[in-house]
């Protein structure tokens, strides 16, 4: 009950492994280009990459590799798409939408139709079986749209940002449902939103440029990002470069002393590594307030924005937190010069 | 728990959008020209219908030869309708959906018929079906001979309306976009399904618009059908032939008829094109991805 993925479209610069183990929801996150949704399409058989091989619950879903040309259609994969829009059949009602799944296998139309009133009373929409999909709201046509889905009976659920294009009033509802429909089923989930990949997946994988940057448990990769795309996730300061005693040198030469929390793990001197702390750890000064054991590095301010009720100072990919009070008395504007300082004690150094 | 709360926000559907009367941008020298414009569609019509002989017009419309010529064309037509559709829609299909090999080409080949003049349609078809033609022999073998006969009529019409159906039907196939067909592929609906319940519903008013549109073409066809089919009373001679005949001897038996086919046109068009929406944006772009429902055709 494993899905085994391993494909590269090289039109899109996409190369890419993957596992998904039984019962599993596995996040895929990552800037936009990255090639998530290249990666679905290739796993639902919408698009065919250049070479590789999948295996769904040792169903081979595609064998490109070694001049096999192996390939399932879409609709013998078992792998139902949501996408971010639901795409609800405009000329059919929300039952028969529901019952279009059991009803393309092969099953009864009154047997199907009470399918579709089961999974309709699942996700909470069974008072709106009789509507058309014009009619109904847009969290209501995405309820509708999962029913759908899992009336499907698939064995993967591939799910393309179904909170995206909710209201702020629908998206916390429809994310509930999601926890209860994805509790135990394989699932693969795009999402932009770090809630969505702590509440609803067990594993979160991060794509850049179409190549996977760094996987694990969604807690893992939160709390100890391996790439700058999962550190703007978690909300910390992320400072690439190399190994170098307690701390890390970036490639313009600049050091930022920390420490390993994971004592006995730090790796030999000379290997990648990152300095990863929080925007709250970090101080800001007009003078060079330089005193071991503290980092202080010069930058130029590029944007002052509310965070909460602190103001998040941000100078390129770094950024402090510090108080409304602090800022003015400092008379902070973009475009300053300043000093960040953060103690390091608040620094986690770890190789990559 | 879930339903309860996003009940307040339901979306009604969209109300026909009214143009709201204010500044329109045109200038008055373009307004006259599109007068001018209209002038010269309507001013024929009217002319025509000026010289209308009123005291004989039922029993010039009603003659034995007007009936028969009329019951021939809406026959004929109604048949290469259907065969525009039978043959149209998985052409269309084909041009909007696979890529494939010299499919531009193709799809210049197909749309030639509209920008032919229909005798030369007429004299192709002639070589390709007649008794001399590239088929004909074979056919004669078969004992089949199509040139002047009223299978060459529908033939014809065929050949003249074909491209009609293909156009409106693939805009309305490129315009609605294969996403849904996408999410019923995902869903285990095998092609077939997915041509039957997704697709042929979403593209419908393209598809009634194409075919009252190849109806009308068909309809209105003289060139190729006088070429390939010759004018045999009650076989090949359908409206326009009789109309252009009865001119010679009997000029107000052709004008009472020529009213009529103007009238069918008028009803044809109206049907086609009843929506506001439709008038507006054209055949071709009646389906849209997220609003097909409320403009079909029927």
């Amino acid at each position: 009950m494993t899905l085994s993925f391993q494909a590269a479209v090289a039109g899109r610069g996409v190369d890419v492994a993957l596992t998904v183990r039984p019962g599993e929801t596995v996040a895929l996150m990552g800037p936009n280009g990255a090639g998530k949704s290249t990666l679905l399409a290739t796993i639902a058989g919408l698009l065919r990459p250049d070479s590789g091989r999948a295996e769904l619950n040792g169903r081979t879903l595609f064998d490109l590799d070694g001049g096999k040309r192996t390939w399932v259609p879409p609709h013998h994969r078992g792998t139902a798409l949501l996408a971010q829009e639901p795409l609800l059949f405009p000329h059919l009602s929300v039952a028969d939408n529901v019952a279009f799944g059991p009803r393309s296998a092969g099953v009864a139309k009154g047997e199907a139709k009470e399918q579709a009133m089961r999974w309709l009373a699942d996700v909470e929409a069974d008072h709106l079986a009789g509507r058309r999909p014009a009619e109904l709201s847009g969290g209501q046509a995405q309820r509708v749209a999962v029913a759908r889905a899992l009336a499907a009976d698939p064995e993967l659920l591939l799910l393309d940002e179904p909170l995206a294009a909710l209201d702020i009033h629908s998206a916390p509802l429809l994310r509930r449902l999601f926890k209860r429909v994805l509790a135990g089923r394989q699932a693969v989930i795009i999402t932009h939103d770090v809630l969505d990949a702590l509440m609803l997946a067990d594993r979160v994988v991060i794509l850049e440029n179409g190549r996977i940057a760094e996987e694990g448990p969604t807690r893992a990769v939160l709390e100890r990002p391996r790439s700058s795309f999962a550190a703007g996730l978690a909300g910390l300061n992320f400072v690439p470069g190399t190994l170098d005693g307690g701390g890390v040198r970036t490639s313009e030469g600049m050091k930022v002393s920390g420490h390993d929390e994971e004592a006995g793990q730090l790796p030999s001197p000379g290997g990648p590594g990152v300095a990863v702390f929080p925007p709250s750890a970090v101080s800001v000064f007009l003078n060079d307030a330089h005193g071991s054991p503290r980092n202080s590095f010069p930058v130029t301010i590029t944007d002052l924005e509310p965070h909460g009720d602190l103001i998040r100072v941000r100078a390129g990919s770094l950024a402090a937190d510090i108080t409304p009070a602090a800022s003015a008395d400092l008379g902070l504007v973009p475009g300053m010069t300043v000093h960040f300082v953060v103690k390091a004690a608040a620094v986690s150094v770890y190789g990559t | 728990m879930i339903g309860k709360q996003d009940g307040l926000q339901r979306r009604t559907t969209p109300a026909p959008r009214t143009q709201a009367p204010g500044y329109s941008g045109i200038p008055g020298w373009v307004r006259a020209l599109a007068v001018l414009a209209a002038v010269v569609v309507v001013l024929p019509l009217l002319a025509m219908v000026l010289r209308v002989d009123w005291a004989q017009f039922v029993p010039l419309v009603t003659s034995e030869p007007s009936l028969t010529a009329l019951g021939l064309s809406l026959r004929t037509s109604a048949a290469s309708t259907l065969l525009c559709i039978v043959l149209g829609v998985p052409l269309a299909l084909v041009l909007a959906r696979d890529t494939f090999r010299l499919q531009g080409l193709l799809r210049s080949l197909v749309l030639l018929p509209l920008v032919l003049p229909p005798v030369v349609g007429g004299i192709a078809l002639l070589y390709t079906f007649g008794r001399q033609g590239l088929l004909g022999r074979t056919l004669d073998v078969l004992g089949l001979q199509i040139a002047f006969s009223t299978t060459a009529v529908v033939l014809a019409q065929t050949f003249v309306a074909l491209p009609f159906l293909v156009v409106s039907l693939e805009g309305a196939l490129r315009t609605s976009g294969s996403r849904y067909e996408a999410v019923a592929a995902t869903l285990g609906a095998r092609p077939g399904t997915v041509f039957r319940r997704v697709t042929l519903p979403l593209v419908l008013p393209g598809l009634a618009s194409g075919a009252v549109l190849s109806f009308a073409r068909s309809l209105g066809e003289f060139g190729a059908t006088l070429t390939f089919a010759g004018s045999l009373q009650g076989v090949t001679r359908t409206l326009p032939l009789e109309i252009y005949l009865q001119r010679e001897t009997d000029p107000d038996a052709a004008v009472a008829l020529s009213l009529v086919l103007v009238a069918v046109a008028v009803a044809v068009v109206a049907l086609a094109y009843r929506s506001p929406a439709g008038a507006r944006s054209g055949s071709a772009q009646r389906t849209t991805a997220r609003a097909p429902a409320g403009r079909t055709v029927r």
